[in-house]
């Protein structure tokens, strides 16, 4: 257990480390706030919808741009300038790396994800359930800074640029399967399987059965799988990088 | 593997058949080898060797597909972190966070190691001053030399007080005061009881401070011994330096049995025998018979480079 909480203590330090280096990266503060916002713009205006109906995407997709963001890069980074070896001589586990690495994506994306939340609870006042719906973003948050980290995994390259673009290959289908522009209810049986497979759908069910009242999944259920697809991606992400590292150093 | 504890309380690494493939191709093939505490233990061989795979596998960076290795009394497989907690390395092909400053990357190493606040600071703040980085702690590594960058490489190996000290190429590329900087420092740390394992290409690095080396060729160790005693065991790559005041027919030393090989070097002769005093008496002989006079004449012991030369290209290749 001791080992455990060292290694976990050794992973904050790595996420530290990260936020000092990554957050102000170009690539970074494009994919994570310019594109967001412009992405939120568009969704927003010349909607004829009210803004209260708007919130479960808004917070959703906030908070999967913005978790994912950093994750991709850090890995291709650190192999690109000779830093990984370095860190990999240290006393520290490949897992407590990688969870470094989540950690400093998962506190850029519940930072910014704040906003909407924020918007939100200016809303929607007194019938908002504030703490469940803020516990939700915290485990969705994890859950899509595993994903971004996972997604840095292969292939194993050491170009930021290469890992930011395959990772938006993945991401931005899933934004339009996930209920975010289209309620589920309103989905054919096969848009509802597909959707059934990201994990952006369950945070935004979660935000509408907060927010609208009217979730398409039980709210127990949206936090079990997210909660199941956290740990299937950090599981994958470790065994991923493991596998790829002889590569990397190569 | 089977190692006796009374071994690990004498070695400070301990290496057992030692195997990397990478597809095909075997890197690191069945090398067993031990270096004692206290030792500075040299590693030498050409690119594509084996010994950054070696290294790496020493230091938990990847895994053995066969065999296993001690470290500071650790298994490498078993006990990876703890072996790694007590260990200080220089990798081949590494740097400092160029966006962080010089202070803040030895923080950041000592954390990772877990090293207590007020020891990591004062750690550093000695650390940085011994290698006289500490004037510009608070610069970022992006503004340093080479030279500079190595020496804080070094500072962030040290920081948690290692006893076993792996340096990869620590001087290749550096100025040549840098580079005695980093060897002086190595012998110091020596001798303040440190294990030292040095990779390098430089022989003249390998034969000052090295008290044992191991050639690797083609993934197995070629030989291992004192730098001493591997050139005296090449009493064959000794030669003699002769420089006579008029060309000689090269044809005419056929007669001495003992020289195993002449090689003309502008107007000077080396003579490579295993027997330097009957070629000496030779040389001189045939001065006196052809009337010639003998400008200089001097005995050389083969130097490292020689041994390894000999040792990476096999038998026979210098001495024919």
């Amino acid at each position: 257990m001791n080992r455990l909480i060292e290694q976990f203590k050794r992973s904050l330090v790595i996420a530290g480390k990260n936020i000092r280096i990554y957050y102000l990266k170009g690539p970074v503060i494009i994919f994570g706030l310019v594109f967001p916002l412009f992405l939120t713009l568009a969704f927003i205006i010349g909607r004829n919808i009210s803004l209260r109906e708007l919130l479960p995407g808004l917070i959703g997709m906030t908070a999967f741009f913005t978790a994912t963001a950093v994750g991709p890069s850090i890995v291709p980074w650190e192999t690109r300038s000779r830093t990984l070896e370095r860190l990999l001589c240290c006393p520290v586990t490949l897992w407590a790396i990688v969870l470094g690495d989540i950690l400093s994506s998962f506190v850029f994306g519940i930072i910014i994800s704040t906003i909407p939340l924020l918007l939100t609870l200016s809303l929607a006042v007194g019938t908002l359930d504030f703490v469940t719906l803020f516990l939700g973003l915290i485990i969705a948050n994890l859950c899509f800074s595993a994903l971004s980290v996972l997604l840095s995994a292969y292939p194993p390259t050491d170009v930021p640029a290469t890992s930011m673009m395959l990772s938006s290959l993945v991401k931005f289908p899933l934004v339009f399967v996930s209920g975010v522009f289209i309620p589920l209810e309103y989905l054919p049986q096969l848009g509802i399987a597909v959707a059934s497979l990201s994990p952006l759908t369950y945070l935004v069910d979660l935000a509408r059965h907060l927010i609208l009242k009217t979730g398409f999944y039980p709210l127990t259920l949206d936090f079990v799988v997210i909660i199941i697809f956290t740990a299937l991606f950090m599981f994958v992400a470790v065994k991923l990088h493991e596998r790829g590292l002889v590569k990397r150093l190569s | 593997m089977n190692i006796i504890k009374t071994n690990l309380d004498e070695y400070a690494i301990v290496v057992q058949g030692l195997t990397k493939h990478y597809g095909d191709v075997t890197a690191v093939d069945h090398i067993s080898f031990e270096v004692r505490i206290g030792e500075i233990f040299g590693f030498l061989g050409p690119n594509g060797a084996g010994k950054t795979t070696t290294i790496r596998m020493l230091t938990g960076l990847i895994k053995p597909d066969e065999g296993g290795a001690f470290v500071a009394g650790f298994d490498i497989l078993k006990n990876p972190v703890e072996a790694k907690q007590r260990i200080g390395v220089v990798p081949e092909v590494s740097n400092a966070y160029v966006d962080l400053s010089a202070w803040r990357n030895l923080i950041l190493i000592g954390r990772l190691y877990g090293v207590p606040q007020s020891k990591l600071q004062e750690n550093a703040i000695s650390l940085l001053k011994e290698f006289g980085l500490y004037e510009v702690k608070d610069k970022t590594v992006r503004s340093f030399s080479k030279g500079m960058r190595q020496r804080l490489l070094l500072c962030m190996a040290l920081i948690n007080d290692p006893e076993v000290l792996f340096l990869d190429e620590p001087t290749s590329g550096l100025d040549v005061e840098s580079a005695r900087l980093l060897r002086d420092k190595v012998a110091q740390y020596n001798r303040e009881g440190r294990t030292i394992f040095l990779s390098t290409h430089n022989m003249e690095e390998a034969n000052q401070l090295c008290h044992r080396i191991a050639v690797i060729n083609h993934g197995k160790i070629a030989a291992i011994d004192s730098p001493e005693n591997l050139k005296a065991k090449s009493m064959e790559l000794q030669y003699i330096e002769v420089v006579f005041d008029k060309l000689v027919d090269l044809r005419d030393f056929s007669d001495s049995p003992d020289i195993v090989k002449i090689s003309p070097l502008g107007n000077r002769l080396r003579v490579y025998t295993a027997n330097p005093s009957a070629v000496v008496e030779f040389l001189v002989d045939f001065a006196k018979r052809n009337r010639l006079k003998i400008l200089s004449i001097n005995t050389m012991m083969p130097s490292l480079e020689d041994v390894f030369l000999k040792l990476i290209r096999g038998e026979g290749a210098v001495v024919k």
